[in-house]
Order: structure tokens, then C-alpha cells, then sequence
């Protein structure tokens, strides 16, 4: 790797990450895994002039119960959130969906906040954060922000951190009852998501109650399925209703166009890979 | 004088492990990479942004003034004694081969194009100093599609048009095996470009100490790079010394002579000084030579009980911009080939070699072969189905049987052995062949969403390349031939020098195992060296899966010798007639005296002393032997593969693979294991996933391992493998097994692919059969259904 020069520092606080973050302005970038913004170094995609790495502060590690809800450090890896019991037992779609996530190597650098403060709507976790509405917590000069996951994501690599913040968690809210799925499509294990679904169902008398869906890769932004959601939302718990539901998938999106698929293509792929995530979770 | 009996099992055919894998596994060796010289600097290059462009000024003087730079280079500072890349293989005494300037001076022709060059004290200052070039194009148009590059308002890629070559080639009556044929089938094929990804990517070093000149290059070939640096640079040969230390791969790609080695060498006698240069993966996808892309026209002419008349190819092969050291000869590499394991009456070929704005082409894994592999394999399925056939019974009725070898097929080649029954009948036992078609039925009947499709390869292919007289009647720059020295040291040891330069193939075990037969004496005694011309000073160098079928036996020969000599000697030690000796398992006795005896470590010391030979006889036991060898061999094979297709997205599964190879006799089961699972890997990857791609401007799209999707053992089935053995002509009885499983991969995966979807109405889809492509032809075949 051959990028261009920059300083590095390696804070072992929170606030000493912050303020360095502050001092540098526009021109830092906060690295922990590295397995987004090393790719865009090596090709000098991207050229910040500092590296702040938070590789060394131990608060953002780890999995806190809060009872109606879990906090997941934001440096905790793919590995991790697989194999995590609290996550096991409470928010399975994370650990499910981390398992697809690249390759071992990947899963044990890359981090649960690298992958959404990276702002890519190919990234699995992202589309998973905002199906379970979770929220995130951001450290800046002013002290701690909460941030909803559906005003996080605001453009194509792009979101609501401001350049001085640091993503230290991630509050996922336990959904007891509910089943889950992500269906991934892509054409190589290592390959990102050609579209990716994530999808939660709560069931009531053989019925869907609640359906919530993010769809990976259908925009600049991961995004909600809305249309479907509200189209599966007090349907028959068969798989027939859900593939119906299902078919509004597409509706909102703008997927974008590459090696791997069209925009039709991958409107249709998104309309089938919610019908089986539904059917899934739904456990029909 | 007791003789120990140098006690060893026969190592032909035995499962070993290699010498080379500890150190390359864990890389503790010498990659070029790994190489640090003193003063060492390192090389950047800046490249064309553009796919054709003249171009009006190149300005460095900003690079030469950054820290660590040492100089700074265009193109025009070159131009006088950089030469032209050469082309090895001019195929028609027409043909086009512009000038090929290391780099570029003028105009850039493709995306990549080397036109400065920058000399750091490391690669960071060189990468630094690359972005402070000013250089000016005036853009031209590109010319990207082979299909329209020949047409009259096609703009030019160089000025003497964008045809190369036309060559033909033919044997029997074609207008008789077409006209009033009973069925004839045209299909077109696309052979998509692909971009070989060797593990290791292009690496070079170059120090000059007064006259000579030192390159280490991670190539296949430093023989031939030798002599071409000679005659490209005008340095003297016998000055030049090319060596190719451990290489991580080639496939072909690093059977080249290349604009960085080239540079390299002249910079580093400029500067006094070693220089070195290593390409990011993204570099090697622009400028590592690509490999395919074709398009291919073919008709088949048959009877109505499906026996084969003859066979029509006409072929658009892409060179790219220029034409490297084998560019245009590798299609013709198929031209042979595309006849397959069948009989015919006719067969008539044609290939136009045409000029585009995009990285050159050239070896591949296969070569060609692939290619026409995939052409026949593909028709041959389709003409079953044109005539209600069972495909494998349509194969049978026009493959060469067993008791016809030898055979001279209608391209003019004789296959020496074969059996094409057996490795046949052995895949379908394996595969179940009769129970998957039981079960496709009723999936079909079902109209399972999710459909199962059977694909056959029946390959066969020509390696061992090559006979020199049959290269030189194809007007191919050099010999065919191999060489091999042996040589015994005093204390029974052994050196074995090869011109063959393994990349990867574990010629250093395989060589041992050989020699440990030929010569009696124990594995682990023996040392092979290579890849050094002032070690290893001749040779042919690795491709073309030749070096067993020819590097082996030149290995032979030279044993050959050395036994010849050691009868000599060991008859004066024992005082025997020569005649009169016995030669078994590394020692000569006396025929009805085992007990008088003398192993040939013990006639080592003796010529190594020199004290009481005989007359006439040098001291020294060792030989060198080269080996020209008379015909090419013929591996073939039966692969069967089984594919679902999930039509609702498109996806390819692969269930299940099963390839039965003959390979002739075996010298290493675990390395041709190795190469046929590595190779079929290689051939379902341009059936799926691999292509390079270049959008409407020229750029090439694929740069990263992110967009050109190399499959990892994650994606790809477990593979049942077996074989059948039909010794070749040789006296090893070895064929080759370098790219049979690439050859054979491909047409079985599509053809299962077809087979599976045929009954929705689908009969291609185009490679790499990406799920998107798959999907679509299943929309358009249920379109078009409904509105017929």
C-alpha cells in the first residue's frame, strides 16, 4: 500500500480522540478496523493529512445490557457481534447478518461502528441498523449525541458525524418475540452485497403484526422498504401474502447501476430476496 | 568392495510433498519483492488516463525537484535507445506489427500506458512525485469493439489500420462436408477478455556492475527475456544475466517481455545504481497483459445420424494495441484444436487478428485451446439437441476410438493415445450420470423453480509444446526444445540444473523424483536449480504445460549420459568388463556377482578424484542433455458438471464436478491434483465470474479485485476427481497437466447451464454467466415464448 503521507496518532481516551479530531478540522479521518478507508488510502481515494486511531480506547469495546435494549460499542468486531451471547440472545439479525460480512480476516478487524460511520449502502450492517431502528451515540467537543439511525445515513459515504465526532455505540432495541432474516445476494463470498435484506416480523395469531425491512444497496443510502413494510403489516403469515408484499420492494428506490446488476435487476432482486426474508422471519 | 544398496521406493507416482512448500507458503524467500540491494531506488510509473491520445508535451521538472526523487523520465528522454517491445511470432509474412515503444512517446493506445517514469529512494516519494508530471493529450477516439474495428469509418489505432493478420488454415473438402448436409448449426461464441491473477503481481530489480547487467524479474521466461533484452537494448548478450528467483504464479502473464524490465535495465545503467519496481494490483489489472477475448463464428455440418462432416471457425481475436511477444500465435494455438476428440471429413479456419485501444492480450492459461475447447464442446451440445440426441451419444458416435490410436485428425496433429471410452465411462459412474438425469426430468416436470442442468467436456487438448520444426513451420521465433544437466558431486549428492523455470509447479520435487529413479539415489540427495542464466545458461523456459513432457525428458537423457559414463568408470573400479555390468537401482555389478558392485556415489568420488580412470575418460561425472521432442502430447479427460439455477435471481450453483483426466503416466498424484483443481477453478471463473471490462471510453472498469471477481475456495464446489492413464509416446509416458483442467471447465459449467435452462427456451447465455445475464435470458426467452 502506497498512500499518500499522513500523521497518525493513537489516543487512549475518548476525549483525547475528540480533541484531536478538533484540531485537525476537515482534514483527519477516524480509523479503528481500517477495512473501509484503507482500501480508499491505498488507491488515494481518499488523502487525509491524520489519522486518529481508536484502536486503543477500550470504552468503545464490548456489549452492555440496558435492559429494554443493548449498547455495542462501536470498536466491536464482526467476529465479536457474531459470537457475543447477549447479542445471540437478543439481537440475532446483527450476529446473523455479521457472519456474511467478507471474509474471517475482514470479521476480526472490521467493527460494527467502521462499517456504519463509513456510510457505504453496500456495507450489510447499515441496512440492519436502520430496520431495527436503532440509535446511534456520537462523542464530539460538546459531549455525547444521540442520533436515530434513519437521519444517520445522509448521503453516498456520507453522514450525520460531524467532522470532530467519534461513533462510540450503537443502541439496538431487543425485540422479543420476533423473528429475523437477512438474505444477501452476491456473486462471490467476498463480494459485496449485490442487494442485501434485512428483515424483522413480529407475528400475532397467524398474522404479521409488525414487519420492519432495510434494503442494502438499493440507493445512496441504505433504506426502509416502507411500501412492503406497510403492505406486509397485518397480512396472513403465508408465504404467498409475504411474496406479495414483498412485491413492493422496489418501490422508492434508486439502486444503482454496475458490473453486478442494473437498476431493474436489482429491483426485481430486491422484491424476491424480501419475500423469502419475510417468509424467513416470519417462519413460514 | 561391498556396495550398500541405496534402498528407495520407486518415487514415480508417488504422493510426496513438495520440497518448496515451506517457503513459499510462508513466503520466506527470495520474491523479487523480497530483494534489497545497496543504494537501491525504487521506480514509479505515470500512465495514459486515456485509451488513445497524441500526446503534445510531457513535463517532469516539477517531479525531479520533490524529496528523494533522483530522476524523473518521459518518453521522448527515451526514445532513441528504449527499442520496441518484440512480437516472437509473426504469423503471416503481411502481418502488421506497429512499434511497440517501452514507453509511450507520441500516443498512448490504451488505458496504462506507461509515458514517464520517476526514480525515488522509495516507493512513497516515487508515487508522490508521479502526481507532480504534467503531461498534455490531445485526445483521439477510442476503438473498442472488434466487431466494427475492421469497418472503413472505424477510426484507426495505428495507421496502418486496425487489422493485424488474417490467417487461414484447412484440410479436406469443406464445400462437400456443407452443401447438401442434412443439418447444419451456426452458433457465436464470445470469449470475454480476462486478466490472469497471478498471486504474486509483476515485480522487477536491475543493478549494473560495469559491463553486466543483472535483472531479477518474477517472469516464466528468463531465457527468453534474456536473448529479447539483448536484442531490444542492443546490450551485448553475453553481458545480460536474467534471473527469475521464486515466482508466485504466471499463467501465462509473466510469459512476456515487458516495457518495466525493459526500463528497468536502461535506468539502472544510466544511474549507476539498482532500481526496482513492484505493481499494485491495480497497476497488474491495467497493465499485466489480459488473456481471450474473442469472438468466434462456427458451423457444424452433419448427417442426420449425427456423424460430424465438417467444422467452419471463423475467429475476431482481439490483440489490443499492440502485439507482445506471443499475441498473435495464441489463437492460432487453438486453431488445431478446435476438431476436438472427433472425426470429420472438413475443417476450414480463419482468424483476423484486430488492433484495439486496450491493454495487448497474449498467453492465458490454455492459450487458445480453451477457446476452441469451449467452441466445439458448446456446438457439439447443440447439435444434439437440433437432433434429438443424447449428447454424450452424439460424442460417442464421432469420437476417435480407442483402437484408431495413433490418430492424424483433420487439423493434421496425431493424437499418440487415448481412450476416450474409459475416462467417459468412469466420469458418468462417478457423476451418476443416469440418476441426475432421472432427477432433471422430474424437477422439469415440476417446473421447479430452482432447475438442475448436466454439462459434458469431453477435451482434449496439445501440450508439450512443442517439436521446433513444427514451431518453425508456424513462424514462431524459437525452438521447442528443453535442456538438463546433471551433475554428480564427490560426495554422491546431486545437482540437477533445468531450463525449465517453475513458477509454482514444484518442478523441484517432480525433477527429484525423476532423477531419484533414474539415477538410484535417495530423494533428499538431490538439489534442482533453475531460473538463473548463469546456472541454468539454456533453455525454453515454462508454459504451454511443456515442461514435464519435454524439461522431463531432457532430465532423462542427461541421466542417460551420466549412466553411460559411470559404466565406464565403475567397470576400471571393479575390473570388469563394461559389458559385463548390470545397472540396478544406483549401482553397476558384475551380471552373476551381485557382490561385486559400486554405487554411483562411490563412481562420483572416483571421477571427482580422477586418481585411476580410464583412458580416455574425463574426470567429472556429469552431463548435459537437450531434448527436442517429436510430437506434442494430448491429455484429454471427461468433465461432467452439475449446475442448479435458482431462476428467480439468476444464481448458478454448482452441485457437483467430476473430472476423469488422462494425463499419461503420473509422475506426482498430489501435484497433478493440485493443477486440476487449481485449473478447473480457473475455467468455472471465466464460466461465472471473470471479465474485463472496459466502459464506452476505454477505461478499464475491473482495477480491483473488488470488480473483477476472482472465486475463492468459498465459491467453488468440491471436486471429484480420478483418471485414466494412456501413457503418451514419450519414454516417461507423461502428457502434461498444467491447463487441461482449465480447458475442460468452462464448456462443461456453461453447458450445464443451458442444459438446465433449455426447457424455459433459453439456448446461451454469454460468459461470464453472471446471475443478471442468466436472469435476463430467461425473461427474454419467456418474453418471446409468449408473443410466438
Amino acid at each position: 500500500m502506497i498512500p499518500s503521507k499522513f500523521d497518525y496518532v493513537r489516543p487512549s481516551s475518548l476525549d483525547e480522540a475528540v480533541r484531536a479530531l478538533a484540531d485537525a478540522g476537515d482534514d483527519a479521518k477516524v480509523i479503528a478496523g481500517g477495512q473501509s478507508l484503507l482500501p480508499l488510502l491505498r488507491l488515494r481515494l481518499a488523502n487525509p493529512e491524520l489519522l486518529v486511531d481508536v484502536g486503543g480506547i477500550d470504552e468503545l469495546r464490548g456489549v452492555t445490557d440496558e435492559g429494554d435494549s443493548l449498547l455495542i460499542g462501536a470498536r466491536t468486531t464482526h467476529y465479536q457481534l457474531v459470537h457475543d451471547p447477549l447479542i445471540a440472545e437478543h439481537c440475532g439479525l446483527i450476529a446473523e447478518t455479521a457472519e456474511t460480512v467478507a471474509d474471517p480476516a475482514v470479521r476480526h478487524r472490521g467493527t460494527f461502528g467502521g462499517s456504519l460511520a463509513h456510510g457505504d449502502p453496500a456495507g450489510d450492517l447499515p441496512a440492519v441498523a436502520l430496520a431495527l431502528d436503532a440509535t446511534l451515540i456520537a462523542r464530539g467537543p460538546g459531549g455525547d449525541r444521540e442520533i436515530p439511525a434513519a437521519d444517520f445515513f445522509v448521503d453516498y459515504l456520507t453522514t450525520a458525524l460531524e467532522p470532530a465526532e467519534v461513533l462510540t455505540g450503537i443502541r439496538v432495541p431487543k425485540l422479543p418475540g420476533w423473528g429475523y432474516r437477512y438474505e444477501k445476494f452476491h456473486r462471490t463470498a467476498q463480494a459485496w452485497a449485490t442487494v442485501g435484506v434485512a428483515a424483522l416480523v413480529q407475528r400475532s395469531n397467524g398474522q404479521v403484526a409488525n414487519a420492519r425491512i432495510g434494503l442494502t444497496n438499493m440507493g445512496p443510502v441504505p433504506v426502509r422498504a416502507t411500501a412492503a413494510e406497510d403492505a406486509a403489516t397485518g397480512a396472513q403469515a403465508s408465504r404467498d401474502s409475504l411474496r406479495a408484499a414483498a412485491s413492493r420492494a422496489g418501490e422508492g428506490t434508486e439502486p444503482p447501476a454496475d458490473l453486478h446488476g442494473a437498476p431493474d435487476y436489482r429491483r426485481h432482486l430486491a422484491r424476491v430476496l424480501t419475500g423469502r426474508a419475510l417468509a424467513a422471519a416470519a417462519g413460514v | 568392495m561391498t556396495a550398500p544398496t541405496v534402498a528407495h521406493p520407486a518415487e514415480l507416482g508417488r504422493a510426496r510433498l513438495r520440497k518448496e512448500d515451506a517457503r513459499l507458503i510462508t513466503g520466506q524467500t527470495n520474491w523479487t519483492d523480497n530483494i534489497v540491494l545497496p543504494g537501491l531506488l525504487h521506480m514509479a510509473f505515470l500512465r495514459s488516463p486515456h485509451a488513445h491520445a497524441r500526446i503534445t508535451s510531457v513535463n517532469v521538472s516539477a517531479a525531479r525537484q520533490l524529496p528523494g526523487v533522483i530522476a524523473a523520465y518521459s518518453g521522448a528522454d527515451f526514445a532513441d535507445e528504449q527499442g520496441s517491445l518484440p512480437c516472437a511470432w509473426p504469423v503471416t509474412p503481411d502481418i502488421v506489427i506497429p512499434a511497440h515503444p517501452p514507453m509511450a512517446v507520441d500516443e498512448v493506445r490504451y488505458v496504462g500506458e506507461a509515458v514517464a517514469v520517476v526514480v525515488a529512494r522509495n516507493r512513497y516519494e516515487a508515487a508522490d512525485a508521479i502526481e507532480a508530471i504534467e503531461v498534455d493529450y490531445e485526445p483521439l477516439p477510442p476503438v473498442l469493439d472488434i466487431r466494427t474495428a475492421l469497418d472503413e469509418d472505424s477510426p484507426k489505432v495505428h495507421e496502418a489500420g486496425n487489422k493485424s493478420f488474417e490467417w487461414v488454415f484447412g484440410n479436406g473438402d469443406i464445400d462437400a462436408a456443407f452443401s447438401g448436409a442434412p443439418v447444419v448449426v451456426e452458433r457465436t461464441y464470445r470469449q470475454q477478455r480476462l486478466i490472469p491473477s497471478a498471486m504474486e503481481p509483476r515485480a522487477v530489480v536491475a543493478a549494473s556492475t560495469g559491463d553486466e547487467v543483472t535483472l531479477w524479474s518474477s517472469t516464466q521466461i528468463p531465457h527468453v527475456l534474456r536473448v529479447m533484452l539483448a536484442l531490444v537494448t542492443g546490450i551485448p548478450e553475453q553481458n545480460i544475466r536474467v534471473i527469475a528467483p521464486d515466482v508466485g504464479g504466471g499463467f501465462g502473464s509473466k510469459l512476456q517481455v515487458t516495457a518495466e524490465e525493459v526500463l528497468a535495465v536502461l535506468i539502472t545503467r544510466k544511474l549507476g545504481r539498482p532500481v526496482k519496481w513492484t505493481e499494485s494490483r491495480s497497476e497488474g489489472n491495467m497493465t499485466t497483459h489480459h488473456g481471450r477475448d474473442q469472438w468466434q463464428r462456427i458451423r457444424i455440418a452433419a448427417d442426420s445420424d449425427g456423424r460430424i462432416r465438417g467444422l467452419d471457425v471463423d475467429l475476431l481475436a482481439d490483440m489490443g494495441a499492440y502485439l507482445m511477444l506471443v499475441t498473435p500465435g495464441i489463437p492460432l494455438l487453438g486453431a488445431f484444436m478446435f476438431n476436438g476428440i472427433y472425426k470429420m471429413d472438413a475443417l476450414a479456419f480463419k482468424c483476423t487478428g484486430v488492433f484495439t485501444t486496450k491493454m495487448p492480450t497474449d498467453a492465458y492459461r490454455g492459450a487458445g485451446r480453451p477457446e476452441a475447447t469451449f467452441a466445439i464442446e458448446r456446438t457439439i451440445d447443440e447439435l444434439a439437441v437440433e437432433l434429438g440426441l443424447e449428447p454424450l451419444e452424439l460424442r460417442a458416435r464421432n469420437w476417435i476410438a480407442h483402437e484408431e490410436f495413433p490418430y492424424t485428425t483433420i487439423a493434421g496433429l496425431t493424437y499418440d493415445s487415448g481412450n476416450y471410452e474409459a475416462a467417459t465411462a468412469k466420469a458418468k459412474e462417478l457423476f451418476r450420470y443416469d440418476e441426475l438425469r432421472q432427477e432433471q426430468a422430474e424437477r422439469n416436470a415440476r417446473n421447479d423453480p430452482v432447475r438442475l442442468g448436466i454439462g459434458i467436456s469431453t477435451f482434449t487438448e496439445m501440450c508439450g509444446l512443442a517439436p521446433s520444426r513444427v514451431l518453425g513451420s508456424l513462424s514462431y521465433g524459437a525452438g521447442g526444445w528443453e535442456s538438463a544437466s546433471i551433475r554428480m558431486l564427490p560426495t554422491g549428492k546431486v545437482e540437477v540444473v533445468t531450463g525449465s523455470s517453475a513458477h509454482g509447479q514444484g518442478h523441484e520435487t517432480a525433477w527429484s523424483q525423476i532423477v531419484a529413479d533414474q539415477l538410484g539415489v535417495p530423494f533428499e540427495d538431490i538439489r534442482v536449480l533453475h531460473g538463473d542464466t548463469q546456472v541454468s545458461p539454456k533453455g525454453m523456459d515454462t508454459y504451454g504445460s511443456r515442461s514435464l513432457a519435454v524439461g522431463g525428458m531432457a532430465l532423462v537423457g542427461a541421466c542417460d549420459k551420466v549412466i553411460e559414463k559411470a559404466r565406464v568408470i565403475a567397470a576400471g573400479m571393479i575390473e570388469a568388463s563394461a559389458d559385463d555390468l548390470e545397472w540396478t537401482a544406483g549401482r553397476f555389478s558384475v551380471r552373476g556377482d551381485p557382490e561385486k558392485a559400486v554405487t554411483i556415489g562411490e563412481i562420483a568420488l572416483a571421477a571427482f578424484a580422477a586418481h585411476n580412470l580410464p583412458e580416455g575418460v574425463e574426470p567429472s561425472l556429469d552431463s548435459d542433455h537437450t531434448y527436442d521432442p517429436d510430437n506434442f502430447s494430448f491429455p484429454h479427460g471427461t468433465h461432467l458438471c452439475a449446475t442448479e439455477i435458482d431462476t428467480e435471481t439468476g444464481m448458478v450453483t454448482i452441485r457437483s464436478y467430476v473430472a476423469v483426466d488422462d494425463v499419461g503416466k503420473v509422475v506426482n498424484p498430489l501435484i497433478v491434483e493440485g493443477q486440476v483443481h487449481g485449473g478447473i477453478a480457473q475455467g468455472i471463473a471465466q464460466a461465472l465470474y471473470e471479465e474485463g471490462v472496459y466502459d464506452d471510453a476505454g477505461n478499464l472498469v475491473t482495477t480491483t479485485l473488488a470488480d473483477y471477481l476472482v472465486p475463492s475456495a468459498a465459491d467453488l464446489p468440491s471436486y471429484v476427481t480420478s483418471r485414466t492413464e494412456s501413457p503418451s509416446d514419450n519414454r516417461l509416458g507423461v502428457k502434461g497437466v498444467g491447463e487441461a483442467g482449465t480447458i475442460a471447465s468452462t464448456p462443461a459449467v456453461v453447458n450445464a447451464i443451458i442444459d438446465a435452462l433449455r426447457p424455459l427456451g433459453v439456448s446461451d447465455v454469454i460468459m461470464p454467466c453472471t446471475p443478471e445475464r442468466v436472469w435476463r435470458a430467461i425473461q427474454s426467452a419467456q418474453q418471446s415464448g409468449a408473443t410466438s
